[in-house]
């Protein structure tokens, strides 16, 4: 059954290929949406009472996947997000053949992004982070723009030396024990903890996550690739590209195979913290919009990963939260961004201004998305902020949590410069002419934005349901 | 297949690498790169894995190479002159690159690293196809995606322009 | 597995390690982006390398194969991509030199 996950939007892709261009043109960008939607309603369904016949597909393939709340809160983040990206794009990418192709290599993202969340074996994991980079690559460099071929070449470059890393040491692991699913390597590492190249192959496993998520110092790639990629490409890599490659392997390695060893989590918290303030003391400095933005996301990335680092179930709900939460507001400031720059053609902030009286929802929603990053309530940040607090207090690291305090007030400062200056003042002089977006930009906007308060005002009550999961996890 | 011929392979293989850095011209870094997929071929010959020793003959030594060949035909023009104006102080830059390998070698070489690492007993099949195909399938659906990519890929950078 | 297969294993990392210098030395060191990528083969050799040299020792050289053939299969993916990207940086600069992609800053 969840051999469907990843079989279903393969077959999409071949068919729509196939199919004369007269009839599939058109309903590409609908076909990817729906695509993204069942996955979305997937996740809140029982599976556990399939229909027949996706019982007996499932029965054809017998493929070592398996389900637990994080691979659910993944799945529903990549749903949400590649559903976003896909309507964006029908305002964005006006060519009908280039829409095309991007389309499908959405589709095909989204398929390896599912196969990274549900395996449970190291290769297989490893084949699927390729796909989605190699699909991520090619959609940076979709319009061949000067922009982002280079930021493409950037990630290529990181990306390969990031996989160079993992494989050696997925060699070293499969060499000792003997196979590659997550239960056989993690019993390998635990009896053999003290020699010294199994210790060589998980610090050079784990800084080829560190690469592939930037976070800090590794973050190279990062602002350069979001900066260059067409306007979706960046709301589908902000929101979920990078979190699934980079933070989800991350967590599904250190919790599944690695453990929580004191050395493992001093690592993680240190390069979280790292990452925390100096991201958000970059984003300070930042005249580019996307720029901004993408620093925002390094800094936020540190938040996960120091919220599991410090190793507690509390810790690790923090994460997710979080991780979901990222998704939510990244995904909507970047559509606003897009939003922007198709109405006034600009990046840059210095530029900007009064744009607030000429696009007041997109205003709106930046500011939504913006307190919400900030952690202000009543927003969904404030909660997953919240609980990454708590957790450090409670696990005995109060520098740390007055740290992730202190860091979400640069948050604040940056996020409200950038609303300052893009929406706030007087409408300048060449902006007589600015609209609100259209269609599908909007609808994306608002319902993210709905999303965010409703998460928002809502997550007391939703507090239980989503410990619980998590308890069962820990 | 004694220790020495490994040992005279892999020598063959870290010298056509060292001639992939040094080398003045694209080409020959390009022919270099060949040169060591092709001994890297043969010592998984020696290793016991022939039939992926085949694979890395026919598409690293053959395919990639063809395509690096071809990426620099196609962007020659500037990039001869580049190679032209920093020819004279190519050298001067890569130097460096021997004399790390040797410190680098003499520092391995004393370094005691033991290495007892238990491999527990398995029951894979000893025969690559079997375990390709019944195995690992789910890899192999992994390649035919990649693949897919790679085709959407190859098709938008590769392209003719179309004369409006 | 014989105790030859063993010895093995060390010097095949000795050659995997110089492999390794010699491929991030000309990734750092060169301006050219084809060279670039010259050089991420170089350390995808090495890992293959590396990855073989693991399945000889360890008896598992059935799998290790099958791994190896799939990596492969994504390495020609990945470079064809990049050369594809370089083609096109080609096309726009004119130059293949790194040093003329400032572009994006800051």
């Amino acid at each position: 059954m969840l051999s469907l996950f990843i079989i279903l939007p393969l077959a999409i892709t071949v068919i729509v290929n196939i199919l004369p261009k007269k009839m599939v043109y058109p309903l590409i960008g609908a076909v990817v949406g729906m695509v993204a939607l069942v996955q979305m309603a997937a996740v809140f369904l029982p599976v556990s009472q399939p229909l027949e016949i996706m019982r007996s597909l499932g029965e054809l393939v017998r493929w070592d996947l398996a389900v637990d709340s994080l691979t659910l809160v993944m799945l529903l983040s990549i749903g949400v997000v590649v559903a976003v990206t896909v309507l964006a794009g029908t305002q964005l990418i006006k060519d009908k053949e280039q829409y095309f192709q991007f389309a499908n290599l959405v589709l095909l993202t989204l398929t390896g992004m599912n196969g990274v969340v549900l395996v449970r074996d190291i290769f297989s994991l490893y084949v699927f982070l390729e796909i989605t980079g190699v699909a991520s690559f090619i959609l940076i460099a979709l319009q061949k723009d000067s922009d982002g071929l280079e930021g493409a070449f950037k990630y290529i470059l990181f990306s390969a030396v990031a996989t160079i890393f993992m494989l050696s040491a997925i060699g070293i692991f499969i060499m000792s024990a003997g196979g590659t699913s997550f239960g056989a390597i993690q019993a390998a590492l635990q009896a053999s903890s003290g020699n010294i190249m199994v210790l060589l192959a998980i610090a050079a496993f784990m800084t080829g996550l560190f690469m592939k998520s930037g976070l800090m110092p590794f973050h190279g790639w990062v602002p350069d690739a979001y900066e260059g990629a067409p306007a979706p490409v960046s709301v589908m890599l902000a929101g979920v590209v990078t979190k699934a490659v980079g933070v989800y392997t991350l967590l599904r390695v250190v919790y599944s195979v690695i453990g929580f060893t004191p050395q493992v989590k001093m690592i993680l918290m240190g390069f979280g913290v790292i990452s925390i303030v100096l991201g958000a003391l970059a984003a300070l400095g930042q005249t580019n919009l996307k720029r901004l933005l993408a620093y925002s996301s390094i800094s936020q990335v540190g938040y996960i990963v120091l919220s599991f680092g410090c190793g507690t179930a509390l810790g690790f709900a923090g994460a997710l939260f979080h991780m979901f939460n990222h998704a939510l507001f990244k995904s909507l400031l970047f559509v606003n961004s897009a939003s922007i720059e198709k109405a006034t053609g600009l990046k840059d902030m210095e530029r900007m201004g009064g744009l607030g009286s000429k696009m007041p929802l997109t205003g709106l929603s930046a500011g939504i998305g913006a307190l919400s990053t900030a952690g202000i309530p009543p927003f969904s940040g404030f909660w997953s902020k919240l609980v990454i607090v708590v957790a450090l207090w409670q696990a005995g690291l109060p520098v740390y949590a007055v740290i992730a305090v202190l860091a979400s007030v640069l948050t604040l400062a940056y996020m409200l410069m950038f609303q300052r200056k893009v929406f706030w003042g007087k409408t300048l002089e060449g902006f007589q002419q600015v609209r609100e977006a259209g269609f599908g930009l909007m609808v994306p906007t608002i319902v993210l934005a709905l999303a965010i308060v409703g998460l928002g005002i809502g997550f007391p009550l939703l507090f239980n349901t989503f410990m619980l999961p998590v308890d069962r996890l820990w | 297949m004694s220790i020495h011929v490994f040992y005279i392979i892999m020598g063959l293989m870290t010298l056509s690498a060292l001639w992939a850095v040094m080398a003045r011209s694209l080409l020959r870094s390009a022919l270099a790169l060949a040169c060591a997929s092709a001994l890297l071929s043969i010592s998984m010959f020696v290793l016991g894995s022939p039939l992926a020793a085949v694979f890395e003959l026919s598409v690293c030594a053959g395919l990639i190479t063809v395509v690096f060949i071809s990426t620099i035909s196609l962007t020659q023009p500037m990039s001869w002159h580049e190679t032209m104006q920093h020819v004279h102080d190519h050298l001067k830059k890569y130097w460096y690159l021997p004399v790390i390998l040797l410190i680098g070698a003499i520092v391995l070489t004393t370094v005691k690293v033991t290495f007892n690492i238990k491999v527990p007993e398995t029951n894979v099949p000893a025969d690559v196809r079997d375990v390709l195909w019944h195995i690992r399938h789910l890899d192999v659906v992994g390649q035919v995606l990649i693949l897919l990519v790679g085709s959407f890929g190859v098709s938008l950078f590769f392209k003719e322009k179309h004369k409006k | 597995m014989s105790s030859m297969a063993s010895t093995l294993f060390l010097p095949a990392c000795f050659f995997v390690s110089l492999l390794f210098i010699a491929g991030f030395y000309y990734i750092l060191a060169t301006n050219n982006l084809i060279r670039v990528l010259i050089g991420v083969e170089l350390l995808m050799k090495a890992v293959t390398l590396l990855l073989v040299a693991a399945g000889y020792v360890s008896g598992q050289s059935a799998l290790m194969q099958s791994l190896v053939i799939t990596l492969i299969v994504i390495e020609v993916v990945v470079i064809a991509v990049a050369t594809g990207i370089v083609i096109g940086i080609h096309a726009h600069n004119k130059t293949l030199d790194a040093r003329k992609l400032r572009n994006l800053k800051g």
